[in-house]
Formats: structure tokens, sequence, C-alpha cells
């Protein structure tokens, strides 16, 4: 299938970012100096060096939960609920203000189109500093059984490279308006946001210490969540490193919450609208190159449908804009890293190899690079391990069902259970098969959508706690009701 | 013992699993004395495959129970304190032998046992819309979360034989979880007998299921079975084993409550019932 026309390119300039060659360490409201190895980000579209950032060892990250609990004791607990909402409240404007240059810088450290970061990345982020800016002085109203609830300490933060900073303003926004202070460590390969979010913290005057940053690879990570000092541990990652946390931190007084790996059925039921379950099915596993905790991937189609469906998807992938990420038509832009690339192939070997039938559309890969094609695999059994294991690229697995109930078996048969799709015209029929879906987010006719009023989180090894929402800001507080 | 006075029928203490009452697949029993040191029975020394067979029966049951309405899952609950509350005399004298406390204090833990029961009862069709609700999300959507239960969940029982009994399970199947719990280790007796009352108070078998022996030696199965989903450690006083059973229940991301002080005499809060909680959240466009 060729594409039916050509798009001239419109790149986004780079130069609105203003990079640094070297970065440090963000402790105490100064950049410091790191005692381990620093680290080169890299583009991931062009494998160009971005620049060189400090990494913390053992004593940095002490040194910064350091920074945390004096903050914490001597004036981020202390202030009023109102005031601290008032920094929250300027740090979101500040985002807003800095949103091109953000985005930009997202999309040359992360790889993602340009679009998504301007789009959804960046100003979903604003708004949940905006939305838990509100919630700081209405504590007494978020945990349920009365009495006002008190912060934890000092967060300890682990997050991914994915979003990196949609993550972070997960994690640091509902922290802050509780009253906590936190240590955050970004992903190695997609720093250079958090650290300009430092920035924006020294530009809305945070008090030194509330928020650090501490950057480096996954010994820096163990040594914010095992940190003695550390009241509450939040990460976002991989199943695997979740529960090497969970068992950091057992026996201890840390409160947890895990963010973790999914492998979401997307199903089509014989009745939906095919036009938008088919731009659905795109955006759910497309959507950020299938590097989305959430991406639907496993497409359960109903197979009096099955072949209309494919044929309609094979049409729309073909039609995918593959290529530079700072070019605004850029529907699929770089894998974030070789190790990740290798990951993907790995798994996309495996498929082939039990089986299953590959196919892509024809794509020009760039020479230069991290890149992977948009991938289908049809013919794939629930055994397959493109079935079972989540591989957080562009690919997408596709199996059928005869009735719902089948559905609903299939979708459930996973350890994971962080979100389902669901794409059916009968009301009853969708809200029945929402009730039996063991995932924490459903979306019916619609998928990957995002918002801080709307708890976001997993069912069994996805995870446990919830983000965003009232439910998001309980993670961070000791209330009533324990 | 004059040879004119009758022999009492004494009661053979079993498990309590899939709404039966078989003995430990395992043959083992162990001595329970009573306060004063006495031969009251022999308790079943539950096994790893009777913890494996009572999580078998605990998934089973769960779908069902989960599906239920909350209203009915409500009346269920409240069908358990009026069973007990017409049993309270065994309890009662059954707590003074277990724990050598006087009959007030056996009555006021029965009292608290039934008020506890209603309690749970109660918050059956009302948790939801305490701890879920409407989101307001920035677009045409219909947005709504909802908990949910986590599903089979391995609770550690205090020590306390009724009280303690009641306080842990009443709060994970009230919300729609089904469990296997690990009885008082000191008290096991009174455990099976509760399981009387909920195998003749509509609590679909399989729903609660009650093993007795030592929780060192029960609690690391449920701790590392993968098809649990919680695991309550209340009753665990070792702060080692506790750090242990939590370390197991990582393998599969088991949701954990520590063990920590707590008065049972106390109302307590919701955390009982959340610890063992999914938040579901559905959204949905709105539009012509």
């Amino acid at each position: 299938m060729s594409t039916p026309f050509e798009y001239a390119p419109a790149p986004e300039s780079r130069s609105v970012v203003d990079l640094r060659p070297t970065y440090g360490l963000f402790v105490g409201g100064e950049f410091v100096d790191g005692h381990a190895d620093p680290l080169k980000s890299v583009n991931p579209a062009t494998e160009e060096v971005l620049a060189e950032v400090a990494t913390a060892d053992a004593d940095d990250v002490d040194a910064a939960v350091r920074a945390a609990r004096r903050a914490y004791q001597r004036t981020w607990s202390r202030m009023s609920g109102s005031e601290r909402g008032k920094y929250l409240f300027r740090i979101a404007r500040l985002i807003q203000e800095r949103s091109r240059e953000l985005a930009v810088l997202e999309t040359l450290d992360n790889g993602k189109p340009i679009k998504e970061a301007r789009d959804v990345d960046v100003p979903t982020a604003a708004a949940h500093f905006f939305y838990y800016a509100g919630w700081a002085d209405k504590l007494e109203y978020a945990v349920a059984g009365g009495g006002t609830p008190q912060p934890l300490g000092v967060a300890g933060q682990v997050i991914p490279w994915n979003f990196p900073f949609l993550m972070l303003a997960w994690k640091v926004a509902p922290a802050l308006a509780a009253g906590n202070t936190v240590v955050l460590k970004p992903a190695e390969t997609t720093p250079l946001s958090a650290l300009l979010f430092a920035e924006i913290c020294q530009q809305a005057d945070l008090p030194p210490g509330v928020v650090n940053i501490v950057t480096g690879a996954g010994a820096t990570g163990q040594a914010v969540v095992s940190h003695a000092d550390v009241d509450k541990v939040a990460f976002t990652g991989s199943t695997d490193v979740g529960r090497s946390i969970a068992r950091a931190v057992a026996g201890s007084d840390k409160r947890l919450t895990l963010e973790l790996g999914g492998k979401a059925a997307n199903i089509v039921y014989d009745d939906a609208p095919l036009d938008e379950a088919v731009e659905g099915i795109v955006n759910g596993i497309f959507f950020n190159q299938g590097h989305v905790c959430c991406a639907g991937s496993r497409l359960l189609v109903q197979e009096s449908v099955a072949e209309e469906v494919l044929e309609r998807l094979r049409r729309r992938m073909g039609t995918l804009r593959l290529g530079d990420p700072l070019d605004k038509n850029t529907d699929v832009g770089a894998i974030n890293s070789s190790a990740q690339l290798a990951r993907i192939r790995e798994l996309v070997e495996a498929g082939e190899a039990e089986g299953a039938e590959r196919w892509s559309p024809p794509c020009d890969l760039p020479e230069r690079g991290y890149w992977f094609a948009p991938t289908l695999f049809t013919g794939v059994s629930q055994a397959h391990r493109i079935a079972r294991e989540e591989i957080f690229g562009p690919v997408l697995s596709v199996l059928t069902f005869r009735t719902p109930a089948e559905a609903v078996e299939k979708a459930n048969n996973t350890p994971y259970g962080l979100s389902a799709g669901i794409w059916s015209d009968k009301g009853s029929r969708a809200l029945w098969t929402a009730e039996r879906l063991r995932a924490g987010v459903v979306w019916t006719n619609t998928f990957n959508k995002f918002d801080p009023a709307s708890p976001f989180g997993g069912y069994k090894e996805s995870g446990y706690g919830r983000e965003g929402g009232r439910h998001g800001l309980e993670a961070y507080l000791k209330g009533a009701d324990q | 013992m004059s040879p004119t006075s009758r022999a009492e029928v004494r009661k053979t203490y079993k498990l309590y699993v899939g709404g039966a009452f078989p003995r430990s697949e395992s043959g083992r029993s162990y001595v329970v004395n009573d306060a004063k040191g006495r031969f009251w029975a022999n308790a079943s020394h539950a096994s790893r495959k009777d913890v494996r067979d009572a999580v078998v029966a605990a998934r089973k049951a769960f779908d069902g129970w989960a599906g239920r309405t909350a209203y009915n899952r409500g009346q269920v609950v409240y069908r358990i304190a009026e069973v007990l509350e017409g049993r309270r005399e065994q309890f009662e004298s059954e707590i003074r032998a277990a724990e050598g406390v006087t009959a007030a204090r056996a009555r006021a833990a029965v009292d608290a046992a039934v008020d506890r029961l209603v309690w749970y009862a109660g918050w059956a069709d009302k948790l939801s819309q305490v701890v879920g609700g409407a989101n307001p999300v920035a677009g045409p959507f219909l947005n709504h979360s909802a908990p949910d239960p986590s599903g089979v969940i391995g609770v550690v029982a205090p020590d306390g034989p009724l009280l303690g009994l009641v306080s842990v399970v009443a709060p994970v199947i009230t919300t729609g979880n089904t469990c296997v719990v690990v009885a008082s280790e000191p008290h096991p007796l009174t455990a099976v007998t509760l399981g009387e009352v909920m195998a003749t108070a509509d609590v679909p078998g399989g729903v609660v299921n009650l093993l007795t022996g030592p929780r060192a030696e029960l609690a690391p199965w449920l701790a590392s079975h993968m098809d649990v989903n919680g695991l309550d450690l209340t009753g665990v006083a070792d702060p080692e084993l506790a750090r242990n059973l939590e370390i197991e229940a990582a393998q599969n991301l088991k949701r954990v409550r520590r063990p920590a002080d707590e008065d049972l005499l106390a109302t307590p809060g919701l955390g009982r019932m959340t610890t063992f909680l999914e938040t579901k959240t559905v959204w949905h466009p709105v539009g012509r």
C-alpha cells in the first residue's frame, strides 16, 4: 500500500531549547555535582548526545533526602495549605508559559512526536499541578472518616522514560499538595525535562529542598527507595522492578504505591462503530510508539467482524507517518533507546518463531537513531509470548473471540490489570463488559485518555494505589480511615 | 463421674473449606487446652495442601460473591450477625473456656462481634459512594470511579477467638472478596464454631475458609500463593515473620496490610475494607 499523498516537512524549531552542555543534580534548591559517573543523554532519533548529566551515588541521595527532610520540617509541613497551593499554581503557570520549550526538549530527549509532547504531555502536566494546587487547602475533605489528614514526610519517587515530564507531574503535584517534600529520580535516558523543572522550581521561588532531583540509573533509584529516612515510595516502571521495590520496603513503615506494566485488551464487538474503533486501536497501540504501560497491545476482535476490522486497520496503518519526531506531521517517533529497541526486536522474533503472522506497512526507517515500524501480528494464541509479555513498543497482537463471555475471559487472562478498551454501540453490553474486566481503567469507545481528576492505576501485577483525583492525593496522606 | 451421669457429646473441631467441614488432608491434629490447662479438643493441624484447596475454593466462589448486588451482600453479612446473636451463649462459654475471662467480658466480646458485623453489613451498599464517584474530566466524557474487590485475600487472624476473627473477616467479605483465614493459633476452636455460623447464614461456600494450625507454618503458603491477591498480616506478632511474609507477597504484588497496634473494641475506619479494594475508572464519550 502506498502513501496516498506526501506531506511537506513541518519541523518545530529546536532553537527554543537552550541546552547546557552539562547538568548537575538539584538538591536543596541548587544545582550540585554528582559523585557517580555522569551519563550522556542521547536524542534517540539521531543518536546525538544532548548533554552530560551528573549522577547521584548513595551519599548524594542521602544529601537530597536530608535536604527534603529539612524543608519538610522547617517550611513545607508548617506552611498553610493555601500558601502551598499558591506555589503549585505558580508552577502550573510556569509550565504553561514554558510549554513550547518543554515540549521540544521532551521530544529531543525522548523521541516522541512533537504533536504528542505539545498536545498531551506538557498540557496534562500543567493540568496536574493546577488540579492538585486546589487540593492543598482542602485536605480535610480528601480522606473519608473526618479529621485533618497529615502528610507522610519525605517521598522518594522514581519515574520512567516514556512520559518523563508528565510522570514527574503525576508524582510531584499530589505529594507537594499534601505537604510532603520529594526526592525524585528521573529515568537515565530522559533526565532533561526534570532538570528544566528544577529551574521552574527556582523561578517559582519554591522553598529550597521541597523538590530535589537526583539523576542516575538503577543504583540511584535503589538508593532512593531504600533510604531509611524516606517515608513514602512511589514508583512507575516495570513489574520486575516494582517487585524488587516491594521487597525492599517490606517490614518497614514506608508507604508504597506502584504503577507497573500492562498488557491491555482492546475488545471490538461486532456492533462497534468500526471507523472509530480503528482510530482507537491505532491510538491505543501506536501512541507514543507503544511506550505506554496502558497501551491496548492485545486486540480482541469478534470473529464476525475480524476480517473487516483488520482490513481497515491495515489501511489506516499505511497512512501513519514515521520519522523526525520534531516534524509536526509525525505520528510515530523514535524508540527511546537501543536497549528498548533490542527488547522489542527480541519479542517480535519470538512472535514469528511461535507461529504468529507478522505484518507492517511499507515504511522507510531513518538511517540513524532507533526505529521500529508499526507492526501487527495475526494468528496469535493466548500462550504466545507476544500475547503475554509487555512489549512496550509499536506492536499489536490480534486475537479473536465469539461471545462476550469469551472476550472477558481472554481479556482477563493475564497477570496484569492496568487498562482495557471496549468498542460497542450497545450500552448494556459495554457496561456488562466493563463490570467484568479486571483492570483499573476501562475506556469504552475511546482509548488512552488521561485527566488529573481521573484515578489511574492497576489491578493484580500492574501495581497498587492510584494516581490522579482524590485517590491520588490519599496516597500521600495519613488519614482517619486507616 | 457417677454411673448414672450423662456423658456429654463432644464436638469434633475440623476445618471450614468450601462450605464443608473437612479434617486436614494431612490427618494431623494438635492439642488445644482451655484456660485452666485442661484438655479441650484436638484441632486440625492444616497443611500446605489444605491452604491450596482453600484458595481453590475461595477463587471458585469469587465471581459469584463479587457479582452479587451490594444490597444482597449486606444482607448476608447482617444474617451472620443474626445467627451469631442467636448462638451467643455457646460463644460466651467458648470464650470463657478459651481465655479464662469473666462472664461479663465474654458477653462484651460477643456484643462487640455482633455489632461489628452489623456495622460492616451496612457498609456494603454505601462504600462506593464514599470512596468513588464521578470525575469531572476536561472533555466530553462520562467518567466515574468505583471500588471493586481485589479477589482472594489471605488473612492471618489475631489471637482473640471471636472479636479478632470477625474484625478481620467481615471487612474483607463485605466488599465482595473471598478469603482464606489462618485462625487464632492459641484459640482456634471458636473459629470453627464461627464457621458453623457462616454455613447457616447464607454465606456461599468458599467465601470464607477457615484453617487452624501454626501461623508460622501456614501463613507463608498463603503469602507465596500466586492466586491470592491480598494478605492481611494483623495476626502476625513476630516482626521478622511479618517482613518475610511481605517479601513473599511481593512475588505477585499482593496488597498487604501490615500488623499494627489497634483497639479492636473501637469503631474501625475504612482501611480494612479499602486495603483490599481496587479502584476501577470507566470512561465513555458523550455526544449526540
